[in-house]
């Protein structure tokens, strides 16, 4: 079966006085239909710039998409100019940013926006895009939704800007829903249940998630699949099982091992293991393997030649030249 | 036991709102709405609860950068609200704050050394520049830092590092007590082990107290000896962080631990799924303020406020079914 998303050698660029600020230097994710894919890594990783250069997101100049291939449905969206993306936006797919507050327009009432795509891409009357509208409201399990679509945004708390949010990527029953740390902004009860509702929506409508996170307690609860990012590469990729009963790449093994966990007895009071150093400059970043600098199982070839992606079992890759018998031994 | 360090009894925090034409008095938030706790020396009390429930507005009231509405704050042995001015000042040597961001607490004019400096030059610590400087240069290898770094400024640092500096700045005076408020939260995971390894070194060093500020349960028991919980400016549990993350007795604590997301996907819990958001503080309900999302709740959770009541085993909780 072809994939639903296929990114292929995805590089994309920042023009910046310093010189190319290279954030996504050659992507490669694959989505299925109806697949939850965790896109994970820390700030600056480029996790967040691949999911916007997918839809041409991102302001251009000073980015812009260098190299590779974006294929939804057996289609190339890199060469496509921006009108022709807006038939694709929303209506193939939709998109929950970050914060609320700053993505949804502050003039205009929830009712109006969510209606704005489906009059757009559906053709629908004024009337029945109000009641579609509603509709939609109400799966999101805002209380009073017939009354509540003529609020404005900041009228709503946190939590339900999210659900205004959610029922408008949804609205046009998209194939993929891309979603830029839904939750960072919000309270862990909220969290948890804005978490459940895009589960519950992911039923209803089957469509794909693509969930660009840094948290990894909800990659675990949400992921099918996981793509760990580091320095605008992709440094392991796994099914969510096997990433975190053995993840294979130094970095991963960091990330997994820094956060304290209250599930855990016996992990009270023992020492978090930090990853040494920061992320580093990605313009004109140094050869060889981007994490070397704070990999504790760094050698010579580590700083030489950059690991590409390999598969270390089944359906399991990663970017390491740990362990690596095909090339140079240290 | 020794008496503790830090003592707070009945803090209360009001803000009014004003509004109308004459700007007169519309409401109240009560952010903190009487709070008590007491943190011993050299331990970690972590306060956690959503965005709202005070737990910022009460620790900043501690070291009277909000001025409490009323309470009782009794600080190594003297009363905190009692003292104004030289005494204030002499005081705050030996309470220090790290803020959540450290993009905003660093001043962008001035170097790492001037920043740090200060401090040394306010309270009369040095007696040369060179004393200042020495002081200043064993101070950045204490965080982690290096030497040299004193002659940068903020913005030349990443995230991390500059809550390093922030962390020295709290230590220049050699404080007993810190307030930490959210101090890694605006951090990446990696960064942020390494922030709350030191503030774990650092106390292990110098004997140093915290009042440990923070949404993130998992860093909070981390970090923490003792936990209280806070709800919409009532603390609704205390105890100690084992007990309280093994045997949460109220179900605002209970809802609230089963929310956490775990990092093992073999791990599926039992979430308790709490309907509608936190209240207004500016109405807050009557009776329990939980009662309205609380799953349990019965009549006379509507009528009186359940009061913080200790146990045997030392476990205080505000629930009348607990």
């Amino acid at each position: 079966m072809a994939p639903l998303l296929e990114i292929k050698g995805l590089k994309t660029h920042f023009a910046t006085d310093d010189g190319m600020l290279q954030a996504v230097d050659g992507v490669d994710i694959v989505l299925n239909k109806g697949e939850t894919l965790c896109v994970v890594g820390e700030s600056g990783c480029g996790k967040t710039v691949t999911a916007m250069s997918i839809l041409k997101l991102i302001a251009m100049p000073p980015g812009r998409i260098v190299e590779g291939q974006i294929i939804f449905e057996g289609r190339d969206l890199v060469p496509l100019s921006s009108s022709d993306l807006d038939d694709i936006r929303a209506k193939e797919i939709g998109f929950i940013f970050q914060e609320p507050m700053t993505s949804l327009n502050p003039v205009l009432s929830v009712g109006e926006q969510i209606a704005e795509s489906l009059r757009r891409h559906e053709g629908l009357s004024r009337k029945d895009a109000l009641a579609r509208t509603v509709e939609m409201l109400k799966l999101v399990q805002i209380p009073n939704a017939e009354g509540r679509v003529h609020d404005y945004p900041h009228q709503f708390s946190g939590g339900m800007r999210q659900r205004v949010m959610i029922a408008m990527a949804l609205a046009c029953k998209p194939k993929l829903v891309i979603a830029d740390e839904p939750t960072t902004a919000l309270d862990v009860t909220i969290q948890a249940q804005i978490l459940d509702l895009l589960q519950d929506m992911k039923e209803r409508f089957g469509m794909a998630v693509m969930l660009i996170t840094h948290a990894m307690g909800v990659v675990a609860e949400t992921a099918q699949r996981v793509v760990v990012m580091y320095a605008g590469k992709v440094v392991e990729e796994a099914d969510v099982d096997s990433l975190f009963e053995s993840p294979r790449h130094p970095y991963t093994q960091g990330l997994i091992r820094s956060i304290p966990r209250i599930d855990l007895d016996s992990m009270h009071k023992t020492r978090l293991e930090a990853i040494g150093g920061t992320v580093p400059m990605l313009i004109n970043p140094a050869p060889g393997c981007r994490f070397a600098p704070r990999c504790r199982h760094a050698f010579g070839l580590c700083s030489k030649q950059e690991p590409v992606l390999r598969e270390v079992a089944p359906g399991h890759r990663m970017a390491c030249h740990l362990g690596d018998t095909r090339g140079e031994t240290r | 036991m020794s008496e503790p360090l830090l003592r707070v009894t009945g803090l209360k925090k009001h803000f009014s709102v004003k509004g109308g034409l004459l700007s007169r008095e519309v409401g109240r938030v009560h952010a903190v709405d009487g709070v008590s706790f007491a943190v011993n020396r050299g331990e970690t009390l972590g306060l956690v609860g959503e965005s709202g429930c005070g737990k910022s507005t009460a620790a900043r009231c501690v070291l009277r950068l909000l001025e409490p509405s009323e309470g009782k704050i009794v600080f190594d042995g003297h009363d905190v609200l009692g003292l104004s001015g030289g005494d204030l000042r002499a005081m705050r040597r030996n309470m220090q704050i790290v803020f959540q961001d450290p993009f905003a607490s660093l001043n962008p004019r001035m170097t790492v050394g001037a920043i740090l400096g200060e401090a040394f030059t306010i309270h009369e610590l040095a007696s040369s520049a060179s004393e200042r400087e020495d002081r200043v240069a064993s101070l950045l290898v204490k965080v982690g830092l290096k030497a040299e770094h004193m002659r940068r400024y903020p913005h030349e640092f990443s995230g991390g590092q500059r809550q390093r500096i922030v962390i020295a700045r709290a230590l220049a005076v050699e404080p007993k007590f810190i307030v930490c408020d959210e101090p890694v939260s605006a951090l990446d995971v990696s960064i942020q082990a390494q922030v709350i390894n030191l503030l774990e070194d650092l106390q292990a060093d110098l004997n140093l107290t915290y009042l440990f500020v923070a949404h993130d349960l998992s860093v909070v028991e981390h970090i923490s000896d003792h936990v209280a919980v806070m709800y919409l400016g009532r603390i609704v549990e205390l105890a100690s962080a084992r007990d309280l993350y093994r045997h949460p007795r109220h179900p605002y604590t209970q809802a609230l631990l089963s929310a956490v997301p775990v990092p093992d996907p073999k791990v599926k819990r039992k979430r308790i799924r709490l309907q509608g958001d936190v209240p207004s503080p500016m109405n807050p309900p009557r009776g329990c303020h939980f009662h309205t999302r609380c799953p349990i709740a019965e009549a006379r959770c509507r009528e009186s406020a359940p009061e913080l009541k200790q146990g045997s085993d030392g476990h205080f909780v505000a629930c009348h079914l607990a």
